[in-house]
């Protein structure tokens, strides 16, 4: 475990040294960042001028739901997306190898391979756009508030860098996956900005248990707006204890039938 | 510098320099191509248009919610289900990427063998664009179709008298996106990194184009700003005609705007064109 965290420091800092080097890529993604948040506010103020309440969500509680969203898709972009691209790329060419003479958990090694710190500027943006939106809320937190949602936030990234993690591992099968990576994020990035309910139940449950877009998002924003019950509750984190599980043994499936791309 | 061999001002792919026998047979060729080359990637294409109807099925859900049993801005419930699904159509049939590859043809030099060839690289990309969108509606027109069905959507105003001047609509709409997202695209030229500007541009392609909403639902300041920028003429008006909700003068005043916008679009793209090929230096070479 502890060399498990010190591997992953020396990947964080080599990503940080990166991106030093590239300095104006910050500077991009920091305006990328903006444009996306000023597009998402307008839209909400749009829908909201059309209607007080979007299906028991306010505007408010939109607004914390789309800092979450953003939080949560950086902490997709600076490393799991990276890493499981390049994961597929690396079983595609063969530098899969080397990953594997190395002495670490695999699993580590793999998902953690690549970090693009300048997505860290969506964690930033989000977390500015929580505390607003709390703000705004006029809502003041329990600690046991507060430690149900942060265990709901770790809940939804560990049902979303699972499943991410299911989706890369068929590339030890199927080559050419790329594209699939490419419906998650339009997923994500479309139907994760909206809570979850809102969507007719046939959709809802794709969003739910299919690609788990309502965990990573409307969960934890529905457990900072108060709208939380204890029953979905429990079910995140059942579903995410079973999430990894079912990754991590598919993982190992998948290594015991690689046979590495030049044999 | 540009000055290479390859791009002083008599050798330049012009235009006008070629019959229209020659640009013809260029055209049919590059449209099979690109044809073959979609066929061969089916299953990347099949997951793009997957892609593509996402965003449209998200604002169904959240704009048959804001509307709920009542109307908004003229729309009910499953009036928005239509306006979104022939929206995907349309914008369908209008996008382009190139503003995407540029970047990537200018960095690692691709652009120098397309600037050799006696034939200006933009037709390359017209028939490269209409293969895909050809084939493509062989995915979005099922899909259009089969959520319509399920979200029950209203196309009561629909008529032959309605689509019979929506094709021209649209067709204008396919020649002005083209012509100005090609401008845009451009600005690779001069931009290393061209993700800000491509998604500021699409940020207002959202609204001002009436992808996020119909014109009539947005905010009064928003709808008379978008009237006068080229964005509702290449998707909202196209749309607003199928279904019915623009008649008479009002349908001669759209396509007045439309080929209006073509032309200013078309007068800006050959300046940027000239200006950008005149700065290009091939990276790498």
């Amino acid at each position: 475990m502890r060399h498990g965290l010190r591997v992953l420091r020396a990947f964080l800092s080599l990503g940080v040294l990166n991106l030093v080097q590239y300095r104006s890529d910050f500077f991009i993604a920091l305006l990328n960042a903006l444009i996306s948040l000023v597009t998402q506010v307008l839209a909400l103020s749009v829908i909201f001028t059309a209607t007080s309440d979007l299906r028991g969500w306010g505007p408010n509680d939109l607004l914390v739901l789309v800092g979450i969203q953003f939080f949560i898709a950086g902490l997709i972009g600076v490393v799991m997306r990276p890493s499981m691209e390049a994961l597929m790329e690396g079983i595609r060419l063969g530098t899969f190898d080397y990953l594997l003479t190395k002495p670490a958990d695999s699993q580590l090694l793999a998902s953690v391979q690549m970090v693009a710190p300048q997505a860290a500027t969506d964690v930033v943006v989000g977390v500015g756009v929580v505390a607003y939106g709390m703000t705004r809320l006029g809502v003041t937190l329990s600690p046991l508030d507060v430690a149900l949602f942060l265990v709901m936030l770790l809940a939804g990234l560990v049902i979303v860098y699972s499943f991410l993690l299911l989706l890369a591992t068929c590339a030890f099968w199927f080559v050419k996956l790329e594209n699939v990576l490419v419906i998650f994020q339009a997923l994500f990035g479309n139907a994760g900005r909206w809570p979850v309910t809102i969507f007719p139940p046939w959709l809802r449950a794709f969003l739910t248990f299919v690609v788990p877009v309502a965990f990573a998002v409307t969960v934890p924003a529905q457990a900072l707006t108060g709208q939380l019950g204890g029953g979905s509750a429990l079910l995140a984190v059942v579903v995410a204890i079973g999430f990894f599980v079912v990754s991590r043994l598919f993982w190992k499936f998948a290594l015991r039938h690689y046979t590495g791309a030049s044999a | 510098m540009a000055d290479v061999g390859l791009a002083t001002p008599d050798s330049r792919p012009a235009l006008s320099r070629f019959s229209l026998a020659a640009l013809a047979s260029f055209y049919r060729e590059r449209f099979a191509m690109s044809v073959a080359v979609n066929v061969a990637y089916r299953g990347a294409v099949a997951i793009w248009i997957f892609v593509t109807l996402i965003q449209p099925l998200v604002f169904i859900v959240v704009w048959r919610t804001v509307a709920g049993e009542g109307e908004t801005g003229g729309y009910t419930a499953n009036q928005f289900v239509a306006y979104f699904l022939v929206m995907m159509v349309v914008d369908h049939m209008t996008f382009i990427w190139h503003m995407w590859e540029f970047e990537w043809r200018i960095r690692t030099g691709a652009f120098s063998p397309l600037l050799m060839r006696p034939i200006h690289p933009i037709h390359g990309d017209v028939c490269e664009n209409l293969a895909y969108k050809v084939l493509g509606l062989i995915g979005v027109l099922p899909a259009a179709v089969l959520i319509g069905v399920v979200f029950d959507a209203d196309l009561s105003g629909v008529g032959l008298g309605t689509v019979l001047p929506f094709l021209p609509a649209l067709v204008l709409a396919m020649v002005l996106r083209f012509a100005v997202e090609w401008c845009l695209a451009l600005a690779a030229f001069w931009l290393t990194k061209v993700t800000a500007i491509n998604s500021l541009f699409f940020a207002l392609t959202t609204f001002f184009g009436g992808i996020f909403a119909p014109l009539a639902v947005l905010p009064g300041w928003m709808q008379t700003v978008a009237v006068w920028t080229p964005f509702p003429w290449s998707l909202a008006f196209p749309v607003e005609v199928f279904l019915g909700r623009r008649a008479g003068a009002d349908i001669w005043l759209g396509y007045a705007a439309q080929l209006g916008w073509i032309m200013l679009a078309l007068g800006g793209l050959a300046l940027l064109w000239r200006r950008a090929t005149r700065r290009y230096s091939a990276v790498g070479a």
